[in-house]
């Protein structure tokens, strides 16, 4: 019985939480095919996604889809590369971190995108400056989460820490790093969206091939169920990254008391 | 003069001295490399000078600033109106949930291409584009700082029979205001980026349209200028903000402090 009644309240649950999509389909196809929103601009959403299984068995759709996430993995992987080491240096000691703190707070709000043209008339069209773009853009909140990670620690750890006769580089790396893990991981799901997010702009912008190019391509061609098909993919992209870090957070960060709690 | 006291004397000049030596840095390479790339810093600030102090303010600064300001002012207004109905409401919440999910992760540059079939390439598409994309910070941000009001409040503001706009009013947004902060400032950097690609893709002025334009045609020092503007105009537009923040929030601090005591 009381089984009986949580499935229906989680069947309940299911349907709202499906009614919202529905509805919204719904009535974007009977807006479109009454009239009431002018086909050439809103197809219907049965047209869109026709487009979309159409796209799906198209080569330069794979292609393109490939360069968006080589732009993206390639633009994340660096800025980790770089942002973690340069962020633990910084968070390590109070001088480096007064010496640079200035210079960050002043590089960090510069919009990314206002180096479109330099990366343009340095890289070119290709993926240089998709990278480029993905990585400068993407290393600041690294940066910033690495820093804050290291400089968070519980106090009555490292004193447990000293009480125990830890050397300076052990209480770094068992105590402060473990410590700034779950801010590098909130860090890392930050900047893979700004890094896919540069990704796009490039291609859209500068013409780098991906995505971003075949979504202007669609516009120009006047091709508009292609274009809110690859704009749904994109979004669709953009929840899988999204997902796939959150849930690799909560893998790795089982023991942490921020995730226990979340389950 | 004590150790501590020197000690805090040396990390303020630390402070100051690292900026201004990468500064000097630039300076001195880029006069010395003579590059076609990275022209001398002297004259891109004469340049930028020439350009920006004060002719270019009223032709392209301020239309920038402008839809920069009615984007990021609708997405805030609809970011709190919608955020308050979902904080409330768990079955709202449901039923938006999978929408708002997606309409975050869309990255925002694609929908530009969108905006332009549908409203043209006017400033009503660049205030649209930036209003959506500023919206989902302020929202998601909402929620949580509404979902997360302290339950005996709400229980107490009952008791007295406090509802409607005056519970609102009164317990449920200044509890949340500190979450439609921290939102509001992603969503302030996301106008800026916004700003400058909508113009960059579809404008005859504007900043973005400007930094490519010079580019375009090769006016390397032209194009560097711009690009400080930007960066300056990023820097002061986050200061303010902050300092909005602290303006407003100075009783959640004092609140905050006073329950550390």
């Amino acid at each position: 019985m009381a089984h009986a009644l949580r499935t229906r309240r989680g069947l309940g649950r299911w349907a709202q939480t499906w009614a919202g999509v529905a509805t919204v389909l719904v009535l974007a196809e009977l807006a479109s095919r009454t009239g009431l929103l002018p086909q050439r601009y809103f197809p219907p959403v049965t047209e869109m996604f026709t487009a979309l299984f159409a796209a799906l068995g198209e080569p330069w759709f794979w292609l393109a889809t490939g360069q968006t996430l080589q732009g993206w993995v390639l633009g994340l992987g660096i800025a980790a590369l770089l942002a973690v080491p340069a962020g633990m240096l910084l968070g390590t000691s109070v001088v480096r971190y007064r010496a640079f703190r200035a210079v960050i707070e002043f590089l960090r709000p510069i919009p990314s995108v206002a180096l479109v043209p330099l990366a343009i008339l340095v890289y070119g069209a290709g993926l240089e400056s998709k990278v480029f773009l993905a990585v400068f853009a993407a290393f600041w909140p690294l940066l910033i989460q690495t820093l804050y990670g290291m400089q968070d620690v519980d106090p009555v750890a490292v004193d447990t820490a000293r009480a125990f006769r830890l050397t300076r580089a052990e209480r770094i790396t068992r105590v402060v790093l473990p410590g700034a893990v779950p801010y590098v991981a909130t860090g890392l799901r930050i900047s893979s969206s700004v890094a896919l997010i540069l990704a796009v702009t490039a291609e859209l912008v500068i013409g780098s091939p991906g995505l971003g190019r075949e979504i202007n391509a669609a516009r120009v061609g006047g091709a508009a169920d292609l274009l809110y098909a690859l704009i749904i993919v994109t979004g669709l992209i953009g929840w899988g990254l999204n997902s796939m870090f959150a849930a690799a957070e909560r893998r790795v960060l089982h023991w942490h008391p921020s995730q226990r709690g979340a389950r | 003069m004590n150790p501590a006291r020197r000690r805090r004397i040396l990390l303020i000049a630390l402070e100051a001295g690292v900026p201004l030596a990468v500064l000097a840095g630039w300076w001195v390479w880029s006069v010395g490399a003579d590059s076609f790339y990275f022209p001398a810093l002297p004259t891109i600030l004469t340049t930028f000078a020439d350009t920006w102090l004060f002719e270019r303010v009223g032709s392209d600064v301020v239309p920038s600033l402008a839809r920069l300001a009615a984007g990021f002012g609708i997405a805030v207004v609809a970011g709190v109106a919608i955020g308050t109905a979902l904080g409330l409401s768990p079955v709202a919440r449901r039923v938006a949930g999978p929408l708002v999910e997606f309409g975050r992760a869309v990255p925002p540059p694609a929908l530009l291409p969108f905006g332009m079939l549908v409203l043209g390439v006017g400033d009503a598409m660049k205030v649209f584009v930036i209003a959506v994309v500023c919206l989902w910070p302020v929202l998601l941000n909402t929620v949580d700082g509404v979902r997360g009001v302290d339950p005996t409040m709400l229980d107490t503001a009952r008791v007295y029979g406090i509802g409607g706009l005056e519970r609102l009013r009164r317990i449920v947004w200044p509890s949340a205001l500190p979450q439609v902060f921290a939102g509001m400032r992603t969503s302030l950097s996301l106008a800026l980026i916004l700003m400058v690609i909508s113009e960059m893709v579809a404008s005859t002025e504007g900043i973005g349209y400007f930094v490519l334009e010079s580019q375009r045609s090769f006016a390397i020092a032209e194009m560097w200028s711009g690009i400080v503007l930007l960066g300056v105009l990023g820097y002061l537009l986050n200061a303010a903000l902050a300092l909005l923040e602290r303006r407003v929030l100075r009783w959640h601090r004092a609140a905050l402090a006073s329950a550390l005591r």
